[in-house]
């Protein structure tokens, strides 16, 4: 419903150890964490390992595993936080095809919901 | 005489790109005389379920100021929040009666129940909803119809218990007379071959169960994905009897108005408004038809979506509609 959404194409940066951006819910109430069954990110075509990735919001960072046990903190609706990636290395400045996939569990419906949004974004040196 | 009122749900797409603001979206319904509001608190009140007393006083200072009222609270239960365990029953009802309870304190008489909320469950906080007064409406949402047995449950719940306080909650979708034309463009956009989707079109015009549809799509004609996409919607664009709303009027006290797009003369191209209005008046129904614009979805690849000017036309049909059946019969 929302997935174009999901990636801020903007902002896209490169940190120490890898690259971070801002992001989006798919969704059209906001969500309960231990709802968020995975934020799969692809990079050029490379899937990032689950491990790598880290949900960020006010202040407080996540693995997509500890997500899953957050009862008590919420992605709100058209709240934007931070998805950063840890790699080998900072991300060198150049174009990119970078792909979000957020795999969220809805009780009311009889399988997960996907949303997904990919788009070529810039990074700045 | 049914009343006017908008769902913050229609402006999802507003909302969500913060194009708007709740406030925005209330003056602008009070603007064209929609004055009833109904709230989606997970969507619109951050920080849910903690809400206190001075966010709850914001919100009726709002209404105040736009001579607004809150008219429904859309619920939703997450049975599933943990990975490894549905909710437990107690779990359930808990999360149910704290609705009940924000729903009350904000003044409000009705609240949206999640279609899949089980009957049992329900029953369980009928003397919560009656110690709050809120009417607990089961969402009676496209593919499930007014008579389908699982609603069925529910109204013989709320008639064992002689309670006014647990019914259903019509949505218009069930009424979806003719396929959507922001489906099918939206599908088109997407690759569907047009042979394929004027078939699929007159399939739904001649009410032709979905399943065969599908099935001469995905098979006999070799559809491609969107094909089949746009043929598999049909699982869930139903026209049931408009006829058959007038009998359900003593279980519910507000609608939820889908529409997936208006056109330029103001008319429902899909949803048969035309003969569900008739029934409304002639039964006396006097609550609230609640915008709930879902188009945003199936146009905003093709452009700017413009929720204020959809809405705008939905009520311009609305007051259209009561006038026509207020008229005298020649």
């Amino acid at each position: 419903m929302f997935d174009k959404y999901l990636i801020l194409e903007d902002s896209v940066r490169a940190t120490d150890s890898g690259f971070a951006f801002d992001a989006r819910l798919g969704y059209y109430r906001g969500l309960g964490l231990s709802m968020i069954e995975d934020l799969a990110v692809t990079l050029d075509g490379e899937a990032q390992p689950r491990a790598a990735v880290f949900f960020e919001q006010h202040g407080k960072s996540w693995s997509l595993d500890a997500m899953e046990e957050a009862f008590n903190d919420r992605w709100e609706f058209g709240s934007i936080a931070t998805i950063r990636v840890e790699r080998a290395g900072r991300l060198g400045a150049g174009a990119y095809s970078l792909t979000l996939k957020e795999k969220l569990r809805i009780s009311y419906l009889p399988f997960p919901l996907f949303a997904e949004d990919s788009k070529v974004v810039a990074v700045a040196a | 005489m049914f009343k006017r009122g908008v769902s913050l749900y229609s402006f999802q797409e507003e909302l969500f790109l913060g194009q708007m603001t709740v406030e925005d979206v209330v003056a602008f319904a009070a603007s064209i005389g929609a004055n009833g509001i109904e709230i989606l608190p997970e969507q619109n009140m951050p920080g849910f379920p903690n809400i206190d007393d001075a966010t709850v006083n914001q919100w009726l200072a709002m209404m105040d100021r736009h001579g607004t009222t809150l008219t429904c609270y859309d619920m939703f239960l997450d049975t599933k929040r943990r990975k490894d365990r549905l909710m437990t029953d107690d779990e359930q009802v808990e999360s149910i009666v704290r609705d009940l309870k924000l729903c009350n304190r904000l003044g409000i008489r009705n609240m949206r129940v999640l279609v899949f909320v089980r009957p049992d469950i329900l029953e369980r906080c009928v003397p919560y909803a009656e110690q709050y007064d809120v009417h607990m409406g089961v969402e009676v949402h496209a593919p499930w119809h007014l008579d389908h047995a699982w609603i069925l449950r529910t109204i013989e719940v709320a008639d064992r218990l002689g309670t006014q306080h647990l019914g259903i909650l019509p949505d218009m979708g069930i009424f979806m007379k003719h396929y959507p034309p922001e489906f099918r463009d939206r599908f088109l956009r997407q690759g569907a071959t047009p042979d394929i989707v004027d078939f699929i079109i007159d399939q739904h015009e001649q009410k032709i169960m979905c399943e065969y549809t599908i099935f001469e799509v995905a098979v006999k004609m070799g559809g491609n994905k969107a094909d089949i996409a746009m043929a598999e919607t049909l699982r869930h664009a139903p026209y049931s009897n408009p006829k058959r709303i007038r009998d359900f009027i003593p279980y519910f006290c507000h609608i939820q108005a889908k529409f997936y797009g208006m056109a330029d003369d103001c008319t429902d191209p899909t949803i048969a408004y035309d003969e569900v209005i008739p029934e409304l008046v002639a039964g006396g129904w006097d609550g609230y038809l609640s915008s709930e614009y879902e188009g945003n979805r199936w146009v905003q690849d093709a452009g700017p979506v413009d929720s204020r000017e959809q809405v705008r036309r939905q009520h311009v049909m609305f007051e259209a509609l009561a006038a026509k059946v207020a008229e005298p019969a020649l």
